[in-house]
């Protein structure tokens, strides 16, 4: 499958978000992705020695957006994201030994062990929680809007989901009620063209998920999701218009999940020619190759940069296998 | 010297607990379809809106899932919002919300994030709304861990239950009988009514008859007419199903020996059917009767006035069946 921006996009990143940030902050940028670039390949080394229970959906390809859109929040924006949620919630600030550990049920993950991978969360980062539900997060991301709004605390509610949400009802109800009481929420739509297995053009009625913005009256923009600089751009464009008091943007951010849907999943309906050339506009390689076209990081500090996440991964997860499994919290009978 | 009683309704009751914790609580807000200009359906939030503001008080669209999520996401933020759902019935519409979000959102953060939300819905038959309308949806959500559950009966007990239940740090689901809400009652000095609680009625020697909301009134007027008969009745109300007070409960049967459970819906799966399961199990040895459990028949409310009467358990079956029990 194909796909193409609605309108051509002038890219981001040499123009825009370049300008703002030091070249310190764009190679700790490149830092995040490969974090949760490692950390994924690390989950699905992981599960298939048989230490992650259950499922786990993985977002390699995906980095662009999380790290573009987290980048463009300060302290006290808070977020919500999908059971597709390992790096938008290592994007807000969540500590990457924790989360693995949570991943493997341990009592030093983020939430105990009683999570798991579909259930990350930071509130101390302002990661709020990852739901497991396709789209019960919308209507929670729009009461964290009302919560900014009532505080008046100029803070902005950020969620992710799928291009597959858009089908739900939930999401209809949560733009509306966004929309009607202009409140503070960026909805960040991760195009990845596959609903679970099926291709967007069988489940999805509509060309441009933009296009479903229109229907409440509520801004929108579509962003190259692979482009991490014109993600954070577009966020941070979203972020003036909430933090003003004009309400929400509906942000679609188109990328390629470059595995299957859950680790049950190779992933083997979609056409060899398709994945090979989403994995040509790989976020990391494209990021890779911007700082050193632009004289910000050469190449080997981008190699050995890329070597010492993977290593201080692979510690963090030798270490978080050995931690101790949760007690049970005392359970009462009411009879 | 003339003394005079002055009466409330169960919605005066409503509407002054609100108030009373919107006043005493900035954190505590409002919202769900009219409640704010049209004052609700049932006109239990009029004046709210006046007098607090529509930042508090708010109107939504027709979106359950979005009424809920939006408390959700406040209460993550340290607000205290109080959810109406016009008729309870419409919980099946945000289902996901309330069992799958609401209930176990605390849990997933590894008890880190307390959700404080009331919900509150308007429950029940009586009132000829018909099948989508009318039911008592509270056993929808009996065994949903991460909720409480409240059904009072009467003014003094729905003042008393809503302030708890807002006060509460955790989600609590307050159903209304509807059919109540325009009944005028003695009024009583406002209090609050602690959740989990079980209340002794009537006290009485022969029979423990436990029920709620509506079917309580009906419990009531039976045990006067079985009292004539020489059969004196106890009469438990839970206030609260989850967590239910079973030891209250346990220790009146304990001193009756007999129990018959009264309600306003089918059996499989309700309240009725766990009381009961649960005195078995902890005290089958001082029954003297085998219990009884007094419900509607397994089908839908019924619209025609004589039918939802009929499906409704009503005074003389609670007498016949209490009879029954004490005789046995």
């Amino acid at each position: 499958m194909s796909v193409s921006l609605k309108q051509p996009y002038v890219g981001a990143g040499a123009q825009g978000a370049s300008n703002q940030l030091t070249p310190d902050e764009l190679r700790s940028m490149l830092t995040d992705m490969l974090l949760i670039r490692s950390v994924e390949d690390e989950v699905e080394r992981l599960f298939f020695r048989g230490l992650v229970r259950g499922s786990t959906h993985l977002c390699q390809g995906q980095e662009a957006v999380a790290v573009g859109a987290c980048r463009a929040l300060v302290a006290g924006d808070t977020m919500t994201c999908t059971y597709r949620g390992h790096g938008a919630v290592l994007a807000k600030g969540a500590a990457a030994d924790r989360l693995l550990a949570e991943i493997l049920g341990k009592s030093s993950g983020l939430c105990g062990g009683n999570g798991g991978s579909m259930h990350l969360a930071d509130l101390a980062a302002g990661a709020m929680g990852s739901f497991a539900i396709v789209g019960a997060n919308l209507p929670v991301a729009v009461g964290l809007g009302w919560g900014h709004q009532l505080a008046g605390d100029g803070r902005a509610s950020v969620t992710f989901f799928g291009d597959g949400a858009t089908n739900i009802g939930a999401f209809h109800e949560a733009m509306n009620l966004a929309a009607i009481w202009k409140l503070p929420v960026i909805f960040v739509c991760e195009n990845n063209l596959y609903g679970e297995y099926s291709p967007i053009g069988v489940t999805t009625p509509v060309r441009h998920l933009i296009d479903r913005a229109p229907a409440y009256a509520m801004r929108a923009e579509q962003v190259d999701g692979n482009d991490v600089l014109a993600v954070r751009d577009a966020t941070r464009r979203a972020l003036t218009y909430a933090r003003s008091g004009e309400g929400p943007t509906f942000l679609e951010a188109l990328t390629y999940r470059q595995k299957g849907h859950s680790r049950s999943d190779p992933g083997k309906y979609r056409p060899d020619e398709e994945v090979r050339h989403w994995l040509t506009l790989d976020p990391i390689i494209r990021f890779t190759t911007w700082l050193v076209e632009n004289d910000v990081a050469d190449e080997s500090w981008c190699a050995s940069e890329s070597a010492r996440v993977n290593a201080q991964v692979r510690n963090m997860s030798d270490a978080a296998v050995a931690m101790p499994d949760p007690q049970p919290a005392s359970q009462s009978s009411e009879c | 010297m003339t003394v005079t009683t002055e009466t409330w309704t169960y919605r005066e009751a409503i509407r002054e607990a609100i108030a009373d914790e919107m006043r005493s609580d900035p954190r505590v807000l409002l919202l769900g379809e009219d409640v704010a200009a049209a004052g609700g359906v049932f006109k239990v939030t009029e004046g709210l809106l006046e007098e607090f503001g529509g930042d508090r008080v708010r109107d939504t669209p027709i979106s359950e899932q979005a009424i809920v999520g939006a408390a959700i996401g406040a209460a993550m933020l340290g607000y205290k919002p109080v959810v109406e759902i016009m008729f309870a019935d419409f919980a099946g519409v945000c289902f996901d919300q309330i069992a799958n979000q609401l209930a176990k959102h605390s849990f997933l953060t590894g008890g880190e994030l307390q959700l404080s939300v009331t919900i509150r819905l308007a429950n029940g038959a009586g009132v000829g709304f018909g099948a989508q309308h009318s039911q008592a949806v509270e056993n929808w959500f009996l065994g949903q861990s991460g909720l409480k559950i409240c059904v009072p009966s009467s003014a003094a007990s729905a003042y008393g239950l809503l302030r708890s239940a807002i006060q509460d740090p955790e989600p609590v689901l307050v159903f209304e009988p509807k059919a109540l809400y325009g009944v005028p009652e003695t009024r009583v000095p406002a209090t609050t009514t602690p959740l989990g609680r079980a209340a002794i009625i009537r006290p009485g020697q022969h029979v423990t008859v436990v029920a709620t909301q509506s079917a309580l009134w009906r419990v009531l007027e039976a045990a006067d007419e079985l009292e004539q008969a020489g059969v004196d009745v106890e009469v438990v109300d839970p206030r609260t199903l989850r967590p239910m007070d079973t030891g209250t409960i346990t220790g009146s049967v304990k001193k009756t020996g007999r129990l018959v459970c009264v309600q306003e819906g089918e059996r499989a799966g309700s309240w009725g059917e766990h009381v009961i399961a649960c005195v078995i199990q902890s005290a089958f040895h001082f029954l003297d009767a085998q219990p009884l459990l007094v419900s509607s028949p397994p089908i839908p409310v019924p619209f025609a006035r004589h039918l939802e009467e009929m499906w409704m358990p009503d005074t003389s079956t609670i007498v016949d069946k209490v009879m029954e029990v004490a005789r046995s």
